[in-house]
């Protein structure tokens, strides 16, 4: 069944230009003050980054809750990596502050709980010559310990990342021969034996087919509901994004919009790019889940 | 005893051949890797500008070439991390800056001379015990060094972001990956010289990733590479009676040619030898797979 979303009904949502909250992130804030600080696993807090002076981010404040599968959705140079990078820490911001856990991203030291997958890893594209099984135990690390090439891996916890990525029957290929789906899935078991509470994706689908693409929405959405892992995926796609998050921030330097993927519609979109957009949907619920 | 062993020159040379052959491939896994085979050539200049200052100031040169090679190289790695200029560009200053220096205090100090040829290009002659015990004493730091970071070198060259993520302190062992491959630059231009060391850190390695898998499995190929490409060029270098450096890196090259052939026959029997149903399997494979999801695209559209 194809709907069309009407145009209206969150105009409330899309701009922030007079510095003033928009009403989902009122309604974020008040959710937040009813969890500990230490649960809430990302939270803008007025962050700004600027590369040079020119501000990339501006004035970002909203939180992803524990259990969320959030999307964060931009055109490309809308500073949705750099939202993700300061989110880790990898940044540091100019102004503001980004809450991992409670805890300042930059200064966060409880590495167990964050899985992280990025687009590219610059080894996939040399002879990189370690195994699949090596990177995914990568996972296991926790901490510099001398003489750890001695010690064995934590085999269980490795084989049962693997066998939930769908990966098991790799664990002996080297690493620069998987196709780019499988180096996503490969990243994500390394993840895994961490037993992440929170897990965050940069686009973790490009470059991937229709098959594999489909193949790794799957086991995202088991990790996000059967395991109750928070992820953060970010993304240009708004097809994956209406189909698999539950909520939605769109960035395009400033937060154009955030709040339940439900209430994105052709003005927040037309907000996102800056130009008309018409909304065409399909069922929510996905023909294979 | 074939004759070559009757020389204690010969045998001190041998000796650092095994040395430096199997510490200066060890950390060329962890450069070529992650595409830094450049600083090992940068590094290499900036020794040649330290023998520069030790020979016009009579000083000892390995020394002062350590100090040159470990000061460049922290303020590389500090000005890449700090993004004050670009990796690539940070690497071509230092390069051609040092080079520069070493031109102009060799100018100074009246052109060349056999020690500064030495140093350029290798020697068999002129590797001193003094030298042996700062090659060994060296191979045992790298060695320790290696053994405790292995788990966290790995995770670096597989990507810095995951390994930060992961926990791993990435600047600072970026810091003593830098320090110690100038050390190693500086001792090993005694056997190789400095305008050649570049090619013992990077070659051997590319043999390895062709002829073996895994991150251990290679340091150690690597190493053994290493080894005997130092000792086969050495001693061809010895009955030629010219300079170890080109003997050692033509050795090195001729390997890897040998190594890249094979690879390249042995896929060229594996495909005729490949079962041709096979191909006609995977197709229709791929065409049910893309089936599937024809059947299941769903969501919105943007135009």
């Amino acid at each position: 069944m194809v709907n069309k979303l009407p145009a209206n009904g969150s105009t409330e949502l899309l701009s922030q230009d007079n510095g003033s909250d928009t009403e989902s992130q009122v309604v974020d804030r008040q959710q937040d003050q009813n969890l500990p600080a230490d649960q809430i696993p990302i939270r803008f807090d007025e962050t700004w980054f600027s590369y040079n002076s020119v501000p990339v981010v501006r004035d970002i404040n909203f939180s992803i809750t524990p259990g969320e599968f959030a999307a964060i959705l931009g055109p490309n140079g809308s500073g949705k990596t750099t939202l993700m990078k300061l989110a880790l820490g990898l940044l540091k911001p100019t102004s503001g502050q980004v809450l991992l856990f409670g805890e300042p991203a930059e200064t966060f030291t409880d590495w167990h709980k964050v899985g992280y997958v990025p687009q590219r890893t610059q080894a996939t594209e040399s002879r990189f010559p370690a195994s699949v099984r090596e990177i995914v135990n990568f996972g296991s690390y926790s901490g510099f310990s001398p003489l750890s090439i001695f010690k064995r891996d934590k085999s269980n916890r490795v084989d049962e990342a693997m066998e939930m990525a769908g990966i098991a029957q790799l664990a002996s290929r080297r690493v620069s021969d998987l196709s780019v789906g499988q180096q996503q899935r490969m990243l994500i078991a390394r993840s895994l034996v961490r037993k992440p509470e929170l897990l965050v994706m940069d686009e973790p689908v490009a470059g991937v087919d229709a098959a594999g693409e489909e193949q790794f929405h799957t086991m995202v959405r088991r990790l996000n509901r059967d395991l109750g892992i928070t992820i953060v995926m970010v993304s240009h796609d708004i097809g994956a994004v209406m189909r698999e998050a539950t909520t939605c921030a769109c960035i395009n330097r400033d937060i154009v919009f955030h709040g339940p993927v439900h209430q994105l519609d052709a003005q927040a979109l037309s907000g996102l790019y800056g130009f008309p957009v018409d909304v065409l949907m399909h069922d929510y619920e996905h023909t294979h889940r | 005893m074939p004759e070559i062993f009757q020389y204690e020159f010969m045998n001190r040379a041998i000796l650092a051949s095994v040395l430096v052959g199997a510490t200066a491939p060890a950390f060329g896994v962890f450069l070529v890797l992650r595409r830094l085979s450049l600083i090992a050539d940068t590094l290499s200049h900036v020794a040649l500008a330290g023998v520069a200052i030790a020979l016009l100031t009579k000083t000892f040169a390995p020394v002062v070439a350590l100090i040159a090679t470990t000061s460049a190289a922290v303020s590389i790695e500090e000005l890449r991390m700090r993004r004050l200029l670009p990796g690539d560009a940070a690497l071509a200053v230092f390069l051609y800056g040092s080079l520069a220096v070493a031109v102009v205090l060799i100018s100074i100090a009246d052109g060349f001379n056999s020690t500064l040829f030495s140093y350029l290009f290798g020697s068999v002659l002129t590797v001193t015990q003094t030298d042996l015990w700062w090659m060994a004493a060296l191979a045992i730091v790298i060695s320790v060094f290696m053994l405790m970071f292995s788990s966290e070198l790995a995770q670096i060259t597989f990507d810095p972001d995951i390994a930060r993520i992961n926990g791993v302190r990435v600047h600072l062992l970026n810091l003593g990956l830098a320090v110690l491959t100038g050390a190693t630059i500086t001792v090993s231009m005694r056997v190789v010289g400095v305008l050649l060391v570049g090619a013992l850190i990077v070659i051997p390695v590319l043999v390895s990733l062709r002829i073996t898998q895994g991150m251990t499995r290679t340091v150690i190929a690597s190493s053994i590479v290493g080894v005997f490409v130092a000792v086969v060029g050495m001693v061809i270098a010895y009955y030629a009676d010219i300079a170890p450096g080109g003997t050692v890196v033509l050795t090195a090259i001729t390997l890897l040619v040998a190594v890249e052939l094979g690879a390249f026959l042995s896929r060229s029997l594996g495909r005729h030898s490949r079962d041709p149903d096979l191909a006609n399997h995977s197709h229709s494979h791929e065409s049910h797979a893309h089936g599937t999801v024809d059947d299941s695209h769903g969501g919105q559209h943007s135009h």
